[in-house]
């Protein structure tokens, strides 16, 4: 049937973070029951993780806190430098290079045009001493749109998109919403059309009717703009609701991976049983 | 003709790491076939299979053993057991439909546009897509003062239909129904069964789990009953009878 080259193609994916040594790998992990090598003493965010992720399709990664899909997500936009392993991502010369081996240039290459990323802390994602449209003029300007006038309609067009009151461009995103402010990171995310948007923990601490608009909002510009995604969440409701397939991560390895409902309804794994057991 | 579905030796045994490994029958050896333009209903008391199989063959179970062989709208014979992930996604938006028991939205989202969702997700342009939705909504009888409201706070039989609509709405070529007249009342059960006679005049499959045999025994051309069978150990075994109702 399809045979088409995925969008991403994730190889064996480790982050550690402290010196590491030849132990790391076996002394962590799902049997291991921790993160931290007993021989070395260092920190195994991830490890060994592999997955290929297709043109206009949502993953879900879903964990709970130390299963390293924060960490994993941050590799994938350089936040975090990747310990091990390859991506290979085909908006970037066809996916023939490892992005993970690029020179500086070449990855702040990919940062500003080719991902868009939504971080689950403000301070992250946005400079908040910079307006609204200050913030995605940010990145407009880091991929070499310096005209003032197209900056100015192309944030007041992304800020109508994402539902923001564009008399708000203005403002400092100091002031706003929760909410407000997770919209404002959406639109300077997709300032640039990438075709990967990451999204981390993009409804954690938003108030439940907000969750609904940014969720309902997600999913449309998903398929207006036929983005691919991936959504970090430790919610399984909004996992439920958007995304297509998901991964089950623990302590830093990937426990179980499949169709979103499949997960949910048939988890095959024992963590995963445990975990969807626990769904209010 | 031949047959759009062919299930061949499907079994279901669920492993339940929470109880230390234990494991329950969910079907057993469970073989049919459908034809395109056939109305199949399974008849069986409740917990006896019916929502297994069909959840089987649309992939939210992975089966244990057995094929679901599906001629897709390409020509191609592919077993939905085996297909790769992204193979059945696609299956899912553009031929296969699916109507749980259950309603479940991204809360806020209107009526009309949950129902439209699967004609966007085609590319459909949206007022058409609406449009679509919208006579399918009066079809269904859902008061039009509701469209815009969020389907959340509708009533159990107008959340089924609403259920239905959005997944028959793109005509696909096999459709699975988990219990579709069960908060139904008699109105609104014929409706739906025109609904269903309409789709199988245009040529799509039809399966149909339901535990109302009087309902079943209006639309579907064959029925298919499952049977408990030493029920004492726990064990069951599904054994298949059909008989041809009148049609």
């Amino acid at each position: 049937m399809l045979k088409e080259k995925p969008l991403l193609k994730v190889r064996e994916l480790t982050c550690i973070f402290g010196i590491g040594c030849s132990k790391c790998n076996s002394s962590t992990g799902l049997l291991a029951e921790t993160n931290i090598c007993s021989y070395c003493g260092s920190i195994v965010a991830c490890a060994d993780v592999s997955f290929d992720l297709y043109d206009g399709e949502i993953l879900g990664i879903v964990g709970e806190s130390g299963s390293g899909k924060t960490t994993l997500v941050k590799c994938l936009y350089f936040d975090t430098p990747a310990s091990a392993g390859e991506v290979y991502f085909r908006a970037y010369k066809d996916g023939k290079v490892n992005i993970l081996a690029l020179t500086a240039q070449e990855k702040r290459h990919i940062r500003h045009h080719l991902m868009g990323m939504v971080y689950q802390d403000h301070h992250d994602g946005l400079n908040l001493d910079f307006t609204a449209g200050g913030n995605i003029a940010e990145k407009l300007i880091a991929a070499g749109t310096y005209h003032v006038g197209q900056i100015r309609s192309r944030a007041a067009e992304l800020l109508q998109r994402t539902e923001v009151l564009v008399a708000c461009m203005d403002d400092l995103p100091r002031f706003f919403s929760g909410g407000m402010k997770r919209r404002v990171q959406i639109a300077k995310a997709l300032a640039n059309n990438p075709p990967l948007v990451l999204l981390d923990e993009v409804t954690t601490g938003l108030d439940v009717s907000v969750q609904a608009r940014v969720l309902d909002l997600i999913k449309k510009l998903q398929r207006e703009l036929r983005l691919s995604m991936i959504v970090v969440s430790h919610d399984l409701g909004v996992i439920r609701l958007l995304t297509n397939r998901t991964m089950v991560m623990k302590t830093g390895r990937v426990v179980e991976m499949g169709l979103t409902d499949q997960i949910l309804e048939d988890p095959q794994h024992p963590y995963t049983q445990l975990l969807v057991s626990a769904i209010l | 003709m031949a047959d759009m579905l062919k299930v061949l030796g499907l079994t279901k045994i669920f492993t339940l790491h929470l109880l230390g490994g234990k494991k329950v029958v969910g079907c057993k050896g469970i073989s049919f076939c459908l034809r395109a333009g056939e109305v199949l209903g399974i008849s069986a008391p409740s917990g006896a299979g019916k929502s297994t199989i069909l959840k089987c063959i649309y992939r939210t179970y992975i089966a244990t053993a057995g094929q679901a062989l599906y001629l897709s709208s390409d020509g191609n014979i592919i077993d939905l057991i085996q297909a790769s992930e992204n193979d059945i996604i696609s299956l899912r938006q553009r031929e296969i439909g699916y109507v749980s028991q259950f309603l479940r939205v991204v809360p806020r989202v209107s009526a009309i546009n949950v129902v439209a969702e699967k004609l966007l997700i085609n590319g459909w342009e949206e007022s058409k897509a609406l449009k679509v939705s919208a006579s399918l909504l009066e079809y269904l009888g859902i008061p039009k003062d509701l469209w815009e409201a969020s389907p959340v706070t509708f009533s159990g039989g107008q959340q089924q239909r609403i259920n239905i609509a959005r997944a028959v709405i793109n005509r696909p070529r096999l459709l699975l129904l988990d219990e579709p007249t069960a908060s139904l009342d008699d109105q609104a059960k014929q409706r739906i069964n025109d609904l269903i006679l309409d789709l199988k005049r245009s040529g799509s499959a039809i399966l149909i789990a339901s535990h109302d045999r009087e309902n079943l025994e209006l639309v579907s051309d064959r029925i298919l009953f499952l049977n408990y069978v030493d029920e004492a150990n726990l064990r069951r075994e599904s054994i298949n009878v059909c008989k041809v109702a009148h049609n």
